[in-house]
């Protein structure tokens, strides 16, 4: 992993990425890398995005010891990169900002995005309402339904949720329509993708804007602690949080990177959405290829978590590559041992997270239990739950 | 001499353009496809593009997803296609036979299995949407040496350089999608798509098809005119969708011959 240099000119991470598209959609994408290539490195766009960050966003988030969780598990110690504190109550923000700021320099008048579990609508419908676009988020139908506060969110922010019924009517079925959309609107329209998927140059340019999380919490963790982590531990669905996070970290050999995919009802059951953990074959979906749940004739099947944010049948490119190369280690962890992490951390530290961070969490407490007390595990704490309170409710059984 | 490009110089000495329907494998049963099937070249269809059922067809309007949908709910996959390929083969030797699909079910039985499956139904080419020619370069070489046509999109998007590029991978014909936007879409501007069509065919000698768009036969009559081909999709399925089982042949020759008629 020396000189980790990843993606190539095209896109690939390895035998991961690319660019598996209509013919319709390549110019735009060919426009698109122009674009994010010459303002990558341009100190105007650069000032203004790290503007938007600190004073719109509220960065950097701060990194914080959870000392009482820490006790509680008696091991290693374990800090939080406290993401859940950005505007809109994740990490999703970085990188819509980013985006949306190329979209206004493309001079796009209009952007659209997928949504699962709607944190990534929220934040592009914000950064929307921020710079004067038009804004459209597709969400699935089923989605519509179990995340209805965060719809109603998008609304007030002025942009439109568009219900979609195809298919399973969820997260990968958005995306479905959101590049259907993109297609059609190519001229005026800008696709603000929410994770570190779809088609080159995407994987990149979102690890890219959300990188800044990695390398805040290098500082962070130098001044606080003085050294770096021995684990870095984050949740993965299509994996934009933890790309931001690992992706820095990558040339510090002595810190582990850990995903944690979700093993819904368990592995063995297939009922998951952990195509990495589970070893999934290797297949082709919007715009890339990866790790993918399908069936023995590559139809893509349906995948299973209680958090919507987690609930997709593939995975950023770019993981594929890490988990290949051995740089990352991925493991799933269940419903259960989720919510129960959930609940753990509401009550030891005050903090309610989400519940595809709660996965994170619960797999963090398994680790330091088996690590000395010397020992430092960082966990990104990509989100807030307060728009999962009605699910867990639900499972308890409770009406608020 | 391929059987597409064979139908294409038989046509062209005629002077007739090419229609070729587009129907989803197993829409809305897999006894019904097999009719269809038949029934399309009666009713004056040259060439058949059979379309390869998936779970998330990205490029595809709604009036081709639901037919995705129906053949999935029915269990036809990549494989059952093949099957009702090899038995239209076996009762039409002369019809060319395109699938078109998506890279993800190719991709799962593998390029061997596929080129197997191609050959033992004797398919004569394929259309890959999600396949642009930087990343099939493998796969597009495997279809050549097996005498299968590599059919490859053209957008009213590509440029005339990526155009060049294109049409060196090429086989078979060009298919030129008449608009930005998914399959079954409304209103193609018809001076425009000649333009670009002028424009490819100034390019390349292989001929030139026109589709995503074409649904009535004054748009097929006004397209031909100027292409080699015209693909007519979305607007069979609706008649699909909206016949039963006793009307649903007539009402597809009805269209079928309407447009033949027009070109």
């Amino acid at each position: 992993m020396d000189n980790y240099n990843f993606p190539d000119q095209n896109g690939h991470f390895g035998p991961y990425g690319g660019t598996f598209v209509a013919e319709t959609l390549i110019e735009a994408l060919d426009e698109l890398k122009e674009m994010y290539n010459q303002f990558k490195d341009d100190k105007e766009f650069l000032d203004e995005f790290h503007h938007d960050l600190k004073h719109f966003v509220g960065r950097p988030s701060p990194i914080y010891f959870a000392e009482r969780l820490t006790h509680k598990i008696g091991g290693a110690k374990i800090y939080f990169k406290r993401e859940d504190l950005n505007h809109t109550g994740a990490h999703k923000v970085n990188n819509t900002v980013g985006q949306a700021l190329l979209a206004k320099k493309m001079g796009k008048p209009r952007v659209i995005a997928e949504t699962g579990a709607g944190q990534h609508g929220v934040a592009t419908a914000t950064i929307a309402a921020r710079l004067g676009l038009e804004c459209v988020v597709y969400m699935g139908s089923e989605d519509v339904k179990r995340q209805s506060p965060n719809v109603y969110r998008m609304k007030l922010l002025g942009a439109t949720v568009v219900p979609v019924e195809s298919g399973s009517k969820t997260l990968k079925d958005a995306l479905n329509e959101a590049l259907r959309d993109w297609v059609t609107n190519v001229s005026n329209t800008f696709y603000i993708i929410g994770t570190v998927a779809g088609p080159h140059p995407y994987p990149m340019m979102v690890r890219d804007f959300n990188s800044v999380v990695g390398k805040e919490a290098i500082g962070q963790m130098d001044e606080l602690v003085g050294k770096q982590p021995d684990a870095v531990i984050a949740c993965v669905g299509g994996g934009s949080n933890a790309m931001g996070i690992f992706y820095p970290y990558i040339p510090y050999k002595e810190t582990r990177l850990i995903g944690v995919e979700a093993a819904g009802h368990g592995i063995e059951t297939g009922k998951h959405a952990a195509p990495l953990t589970a070893n999934s074959p290797v297949g082709v979906l919007h715009g890339n290829r990866t790790y993918m749940m399908q069936n023995e004739e590559g139809q893509i099947i349906e995948t299973h978590s209680v958090s919507a944010g987690l609930d997709y049948p593939g995975v950023g490119p770019e993981h594929s590559w890490l988990k290949d190369t051995g740089r990352a280690e991925y493991v799933a962890v269940n419903d259960d041992e989720a919510l129960a992490a959930f609940h753990n951390l509401c009550k030891t530290e005050g903090i309610i997270p989400a519940l595809e961070t709660s996965h994170a969490i619960a797999y963090a407490e398994k680790l330091a239990k088996e690590l000395p007390k010397d020992k430092t595990i960082l966990v990104n704490l990509s989100g807030r739950g307060d728009k999962d309170i009605n699910t867990v409710a639900d499972i308890a059984g409770i009406k608020i | 001499m391929s059987r597409i490009t064979k139908t294409f110089s038989l046509l062209k000495s005629k002077n007739k353009k090419a229609l070729i329907p587009f129907i989803t494998a197993g829409d809305p049963s897999v006894e019904m496809t097999k009719k269809i099937l038949h029934q399309l070249v009666e009713s004056g269809a040259d060439m058949i593009e059979l379309g390869i059922p998936f779970s998330d067809p990205m490029a595809d309007g709604p009036v081709i997803q639901r037919a995705s949908e129906r053949a999935l709910a029915n269990h036809v996959g990549i494989r059952k296609t093949f099957e009702i390929a090899k038995e239209f083969r076996g009762k039409d030797q002369n019809t060319p036979l395109i699938l078109m699909g998506y890279a993800n079910p190719i991709e799962a039985i593998g390029f061997d299995e596929f080129l197997r499956l191609c050959k033992e139904a004797d398919v004569d080419g394929i259309i890959t949407v999600d396949y642009p020619p930087e990343e099939s370069k493998e796969y597009v070489a495997k279809l050549k040496e097996n005498d299968i046509d590599a059919i490859f999109l053209l957008a009213p998007t590509t440029e005339k350089e990526r155009i060049q590029q294109i049409i060196k991978q090429a086989t078979g014909f060009l298919y030129y999608v008449s608009l930005k936007g998914v399959t079954g879409a409304q209103n193609i501007d018809i001076d425009q798509v000649k333009h670009r069509v002028a424009e490819i065919k100034s390019l390349s000698d292989l001929p030139v098809g026109v589709g995503f768009g074409v649904r009535d036969p004054e748009t097929a009559k006004a397209v031909a005119s100027f292409s080699d081909a015209i693909v007519i999709g979305s607007r069979i399925i609706q008649e699909i969708e909206k016949s039963d089982e006793n009307n649903m042949l007539e009402n597809i020759a009805k269209i079928i011959k309407s447009i033949r008629e027009a070109i």
